[in-house]
């Protein structure tokens, strides 16, 4: 928590120190299209992700943000009519080569989903699941992945009396840490977050984002959210999101302070959303 | 203005409330009804046939004689039936129900075989005796064994199987398979690890109801051609054998009224034996019970 509050401050600080290097791009979106059946749900999609950032994807519903990132891990294929055009290179290498398994891709992109979605099962089982089906059998590793995974995700303190207890028995703001951990267990590169705070409540919210500050130490993050405050609060860089078309992208303070596109400034405004 | 006025409202109040205490009424006398019967057939058949229960009666083969008449052979012989219907069916009833929910891709052809799986439901048992008989008995010449009567029975109850299991499965909530599959997990290690432990409770409840429709079926077995009066117990599946709804026929058909008390006894037997399945089928449920 400290260095990343240190780490905002000098940001805030420095803005053009920032600017200056320029970061590495984890995922860059080539002309991306995607179509549920006939319904076009992302439109010419170009877009660069940053290393160690965090990027907010903010829209009106239904804009189609959820598709897009569901897209980032190839998730939006479990859906049957799904066709898409165009590419997105991860670490350089297009996630649509058919060379590419998506078990390899989810292994390095893991995903955070709006509710919050524990097994039924341990906490402990909960956080191994993701080493053991990556075939790691040894308890001793095991038990390591798993304290630093909800170290990592700020709530070992608050569950290590209780590992053995049912995820199901702690509060929504926990079990959503608890996802958040079992996706740090797998080891990612990037964590995809789908608006992960919308079914909690404020003080849990405030956990999640200062945890999201934390982790971008570490992970390159990109967040749906539906709240352009926790954009503004915690991202770096902002998409907008209109009818399936990436509208503007940019720093996050010059999206809220300077957009320079009408509908930008009309959706932060609050004019329709 | 106001749509609804209160005296209005107020004056009918009295015609709507007879209305719901008549349905009230009438739904209770079906209830009863049917509990009424419940009863009446429980009593008569506990008062005819309880006197004839005894640890003899578990013990002796038929006889002749209906004071020496016992059901050793058809216990032994339904519980061999089952031993062959329950991993037969459940497996290949779970099998099919997670190739449907998961693997097939709706289309027309799953369609078609989902609509197919639900009409064999509903076809009577002796449809399927003989099916068993032209496929188990004489073109696999497994004769009339416990094995053919086995597969015979396991197809009886396979549709309503895999209805249970494809029921268990759908009811896992799409939010744990995303998590698996979002960290990586191929499609098998979802089944097995998070699909079908969440699904068992479902399938094994509709399983074990099924198998209790199984063990009390008589027509099928008869168009197999399983003989009813038998001196031995089976060694092994290829054994012919009798079961506990054969030999209770067969005893309530006899002239001689004392046989009628013996077939009670019988009815009896299988009912513990029914109440026992059932008993297990409640625990599992409640057991295992998950509220997602
Ligand atoms: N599983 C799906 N099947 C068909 N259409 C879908 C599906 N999911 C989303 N869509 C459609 O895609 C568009 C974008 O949806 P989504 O990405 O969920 O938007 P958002 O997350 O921005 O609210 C919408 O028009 C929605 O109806
Ligand atoms: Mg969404």
């Amino acid at each position: 928590m400290n260095t990343a509050t240190i780490k905002t401050k000098i940001n805030a600080a420095q803005p053009t120190s920032l600017e200056q290097v320029e970061k590495e791009s984890v995922y860059s979106t080539r002309q991306l299209n995607l179509w549920y059946g006939n319904n076009h749900a992302l439109k010419n999609i170009d877009l660069e992700i940053g290393e160690n950032e965090v990027t907010a994807i903010i829209g009106p519903s239904g804009c189609g943000k959820s598709t897009y990132l569901k897209t980032l891990n190839r998730m939006v294929e479990l859906v049957p009519s799904v066709k898409t055009s165009g590419e997105i290179h991860y670490r350089g290498r297009n996630i649509f080569d058919s060379s590419y398994g998506v078990e390899e891709l989810r292994t390095r992109v893991g995903m955070v989903f709006q509710k919050p979605n524990p097994f039924p099962k341990s906490i402990y089982d909960n956080i191994a699941y993701g080493p053991r089906i990556h075939g790691i059998k040894n308890k001793k590793i095991l038990d390591e992945i798993v304290e630093k995974s909800l170290r990592g995700a700020a709530i070992w303190d608050e569950v290590k009396d209780r590992l053995n207890e049912n995820a199901y028995g702690i509060s929504g703001g926990q079990q959503q840490r608890i996802c958040i951990a079992r996706t740090l267990a797998i080891e990612p590169d990037v964590i995809l977050m789908d608006e992960p705070t919308s079914a909690l409540d404020p003080i849990s919210t405030l956990k999640i984002e200062e945890l999201v500050q934390e982790l971008k130490e570490q992970y390159s993050i990109i967040i749906v959210t539906h709240n352009m405050q926790q954009a503004a609060r915690i991202s770096d860089k902002t998409a907008f999101f209109l009818n399936g078309e990436v509208i503007e992208y940019d720093r996050t303070d010059t999206i809220f302070s300077n957009p320079a596109d009408k509908r930008t400034e009309d959706y932060i405004s609050g004019r329709f959303g | 203005m106001r749509y609804i006025e209160q005296e209005k409202v107020v004056r009918r109040m009295n015609g709507r409330m007879v209305v719901n205490r008549v349905f009230q009424g009438l739904f209770m006398f079906a209830t009863a009804l049917a509990l009424l019967a419940l009863v009446i057939l429980l009593y008569r058949i506990v008062s005819q046939g309880a006197g004839h229960l005894s640890l003899d009666f578990l013990t002796n083969f038929a006889s002749r004689f209906p004071d020496q008449a016992g059901i050793k052979a058809a216990l032994v012989g339904s519980i061999w039936l089952m031993a062959v219907v329950a991993p037969t069916s459940i497996l290949l009833g779970v099998g099919s129900a997670i190739y449907l929910e998961e693997y097939a891709k709706k289309g027309r052809i799953t369609t078609f075989i989902q609509m197919n799986i639900s009409n064999l439901a509903g076809v009577p048992s002796v449809v399927f005796g003989l099916l068993g008989l032209t496929i188990f008995v004489r073109a696999l010449a497994l004769g009339n064994s416990i094995l053919a009567a086995g597969f015979t029975m396991s197809l009886l109850i396979l549709p309503v199987i895999i209805v249970a299991a494809q029921e268990a499965i759908r009811s896992v909530p799409g939010e744990l398979r995303d998590a698996s599959y979002g960290m990586g997990a191929t499609k098998w290690q979802t089944i097995v690890r998070i699909i079908l432990p969440a699904a068992i409770p479902g399938i094994l409840t509709g399983s074990i109801l099924a198998l209790s429709r199984a063990i009390g079926e008589t027509a099928p077995l008869i168009v197999v051609g399983i003989p009813v009066i038998i001196q031995f117990l089976p060694e092994g599946v290829m054994d012919t054998f009798t079961a506990l709804p054969m030999q209770i026929y067969d005893w309530s058909s006899r002239p001689q009224a004392e046989f009628q008390t013996v077939a009670a006894a019988g009815i009896i037997v299988l009912m513990v034996v029914l109440l026992f399945m059932n008993s297990v089928a409640v625990f599992i449920r409640n057991k295992f019970d998950k509220s997602y």
